[in-house]
């Protein structure tokens, strides 16, 4: 498009006639005037109301496929943490079943099962699951156990339990968690699937027993989980 | 000296005089909530000093704009928009931090110390003036959480930044030190009530040395009448 120069000159001189008017109002003195004026102050309520929404709108529109990436990159970290690389050629993100939890206390009615496969054959499986009634809120877990149920790895994600006493359940805390794999219902019947105190198999932390009870129970109830769709898991 | 009165007035309130714990008892919500470590403390400081910075320079750049009656809502959405903001971006571009510091963000929203910055001072002054109280105020804040991060820390678990260089990035892992070796543990400081007691004990040590500051300046203008009279 091209404009000749006078249509130039008159824009150039609207453009001038609006700035000077923008300079005018916007002089404190002008504003100082505006401002006890109620149809003054709701358009500046409603005009900061309406920056801030479209800020925040186009602001979330534009990160929430880079905070999705990253929320993806974060769950494939802790499959891997839980699932053996050795035992997988697929990608687990992608390749999922959605199972029904309602009936094991795991804090979820449906549990997003991550698939492991070698070679087209399923060869381990993947869910998180959580015990509700830690000692101060949720503790947030990671599973991986192989075709027969036995565990490969329990990882907890994320908990709120003290600092010092209960953090005990974390793998940066303390090697406890770790105690689980090979574990599987065949090989350890359900009285033993306790903390110690209990008569259990697995040890409590000095000073705090409700956080490594809580923690045994629900993974317990997430092997439970798996036994009963077991065959749906692992022959699609 | 390199800053005018003013600016120098500034940056003494924030960070001593009227320091937003010390001074106007201001934010002890995030403060005792997070101040369980010093690494805690130092995120928690540095989320709120970038927040309040950008708040101050904000209210005060609209300040003509908006009328008194309506202030308030006005601040509030402006706070509320700019923490959540840096909350997404953080998520995205910044995400192995926002792991870390992402709780203590949303927290920022309860720091009725930003209210307070805005309401008493950015509203009122330019915007040097404005970005400068955001940045000594912030200061101020970060200092307190370090330092009853450190006490509470040491107390605690008797070591100090732990898991610095999870926040910071490997090269502050020189950071992490373990003060007191073979210590068995003090729980109580690492939860809620112990901040509260070394908090009293801070703030005791505050007055103590602006008892011993003021006593120092008193004698010393009961003696500079004295010593004018001789010379004359």
């Amino acid at each position: 498009m091209k404009l000749d120069p006078e249509t130039i000159e008159r824009l150039k001189q609207k453009i001038a006639v609006y700035r000077e008017f923008l300079k005018n109002w916007l002089e404190p003195s002008n504003l100082a005037q505006l401002r006890p004026k109620l149809e003054f102050q709701t358009g500046v309520l409603a005009g900061f109301a309406l920056i801030a929404s479209v800020l925040l709108g186009v602001t979330n529109c534009s990160t929430e496929g880079t905070i999705q990436q990253r929320l993806d990159e974060d769950l494939k970290k802790s499959l891997e943490e839980v699932v053996p690389a050795v035992l997988y050629d697929n990608d687990m993100l992608t390749d999922t079943v959605v199972i029904p939890s309602a009936e094991y206390n795991i804090s979820a009615d449906q549990t997003t099962v991550y698939i492991a496969k070698k070679s087209g054959q399923v060869s381990a499986v993947c869910f998180k699951f959580t015990a509700p009634d830690g000692y101060s809120g949720a503790i947030n877990m990671i599973m991986g156990l192989d075709r027969d149920g036995t565990i490969l790895g329990v990882r907890v994600l994320s908990h709120k339990e003290t600092p010092g006493l209960g953090d005990k359940i974390e793998v940066a805390k303390s090697d406890w968690i770790l105690k689980f794999a090979g574990r599987s219902l065949d090989n350890l019947i359900p009285a033993k699937w306790a903390v110690k105190k209990d008569g259990g198999e697995f040890d409590q932390f000095a000073g705090a027993t409700i956080t490594p009870r809580k923690s045994v129970q629900a993974i317990y109830r997430g092997l439970q989980l798996f036994k009963a769709h077991q065959e749906q898991l692992i022959n699609p | 000296m390199f800053l005018s009165e003013t600016y120098r007035k500034i940056a003494a309130d924030g960070i001593w005089n009227n320091n937003i714990v010390f001074g106007q008892n201001l934010a002890l919500c995030p403060l005792l909530a997070v101040t369980g470590t010093a690494t805690n403390g130092l995120g928690m400081g540095l989320a709120t000093l970038v927040v309040i910075i950008a708040s101050n320079g904000l209210i005060s750049v609209t300040r003509h704009l908006i009328p008194s009656e309506i202030r308030i809502p006005i601040f509030v959405l402006l706070i509320a928009a700019l923490v959540t903001l840096v909350d997404i971006l953080m998520n995205a571009w910044a995400h192995e931090l926002y792991k870390v510091l992402g709780l203590f963000i949303a927290l920022i929203v309860t720091n009725c110390a930003l209210l307070g910055r805005a309401e008493a001072f950015a509203s009122k002054q330019p915007v040097k003036h404005a970005l400068w109280d955001g940045l000594m105020m912030g200061l101020g804040f970060l200092l307190v959480l370090v330092a009853l991060g450190a006490a509470r820390e040491i107390s605690a678990s008797g070591t100090l930044f732990a898991n610095a260089s999870v926040l910071l990035g490997e090269s502050f892992r020189f950071l992490e030190v373990t003060v007191i070796s073979d210590y068995k543990g003090f729980l109580l400081m690492a939860l809620p009530p112990g901040g509260f007691i070394m908090l009293a004990f801070l703030i005791v040590g505050k007055r103590l040395i602006d008892q011993k500051l003021a006593q120092r300046k008193l004698s010393l203008t009961v003696l500079t009448p004295a010593i004018a009279e001789e010379e004359s």
